[in-house]
């Protein structure tokens, strides 16, 4: 169990919070880390090839 | 009864619609279309994976209740799987959307589907919202107190007090979650119902 505490520990969770101030947008750097993620996920989904397309499309 | 009279009651005339609208094997298709093998329409149904957890990990909690899922090992793993699932739901969901905003989803009369969409991520922002104050912790406190003066601006404060505890559970456990979870339904039979929308054609034109 003492293991996974100290996984825990790698992220400090008991500190104030990162925050990202540029103009009027005010983020913080764990919300602009999900954004950053979703912006990968979604350009990543439009161009990496599903499996199994090259054989559907032979298929047809 | 004569053919007639059964031709007329209420369950044989729905009965008639909904199987003309979706036949069975619209419902649950066998195969899709070829366009659909892509990367992004895994997010739609990542969406509904995630809140189906949500909803599992959620009946849990509201069985063993807020004592148990503050002090036991087992309480903080079923809190936890609760709010990353949350988590995934909004991320998959926020890809799905952006998916079908750039391939302007609403064509060839899915108006109704995107709408559904979109109101269903409106009662799904209320239900993380009202779930963030029903934590019964600091964290909750400190949620409800900076949002109170938000939500009383609009004056929907009268009616709707973050405040309150009891309230806002009522809200998280039964209401919204109802609503999203019958417009989620609604939204999937949509899309059944209409079929997945096509891209674009390479000349530019729409469908």
């Amino acid at each position: 169990m003492a293991y996974l505490w100290s996984l825990a520990a790698l992220i400090p969770l008991n500190n104030y919070g990162h925050y990202i101030h540029w103009g009027v947008i005010d983020i913080s750097v764990a919300n602009f880390i999900v954004v950053v993620l979703m912006i990968i996920a979604f350009v990543a989904a439009l161009f990496l090839p599903f499996p199994g397309r090259s054989r559907r499309k032979e298929s047809r | 009864m004569s053919t007639a009279e059964i031709d007329r009651q209420w369950t044989t005339r729905l009965r008639k619609r909904a199987t003309g609208h979706l036949p069975p094997e619209k419902l649950l298709p066998d195969t899709q279309p070829a366009y659909v093998s892509s990367w992004i329409y895994v997010f739609g149904v990542t969406t509904l994976a995630a809140l189906m957890m949500v909803i599992l990990s959620g009946i849990i909690l509201a069985i063993r209740g807020p004592q148990w899922w503050h002090s036991s090992a087992i309480g903080h793993f079923v809190n936890s799987t609760h709010l990353w699932s949350v988590e995934i739901f909004f991320f998959a969901m926020i890809v799905h959307l952006w998916g079908k905003f750039f391939m302007a989803a609403w064509r060839g009369g899915r108006s109704l589907t995107w709408v559904t969409g979109v109101v269903t991520f409106l009662a799904s922002v209320g239900t993380a919202f009202t779930g963030y104050v029903s934590q019964t912790n600091f964290d909750s406190q400190w949620i409800s107190t900076q949002a109170k003066d938000g939500i009383n601006a609009t004056g929907a404060g009268s009616i709707f007090n973050v405040l309150n505890l009891g309230q806002m559970l009522m809200w998280h456990i039964v209401l919204l979650p109802l609503a999203a979870v019958l417009l989620t339904a609604i939204h999937v039979l949509m899309v059944r119902v209409k079929g997945v929308v096509p891209p674009f054609e390479e000349n530019g034109a729409t469908k």
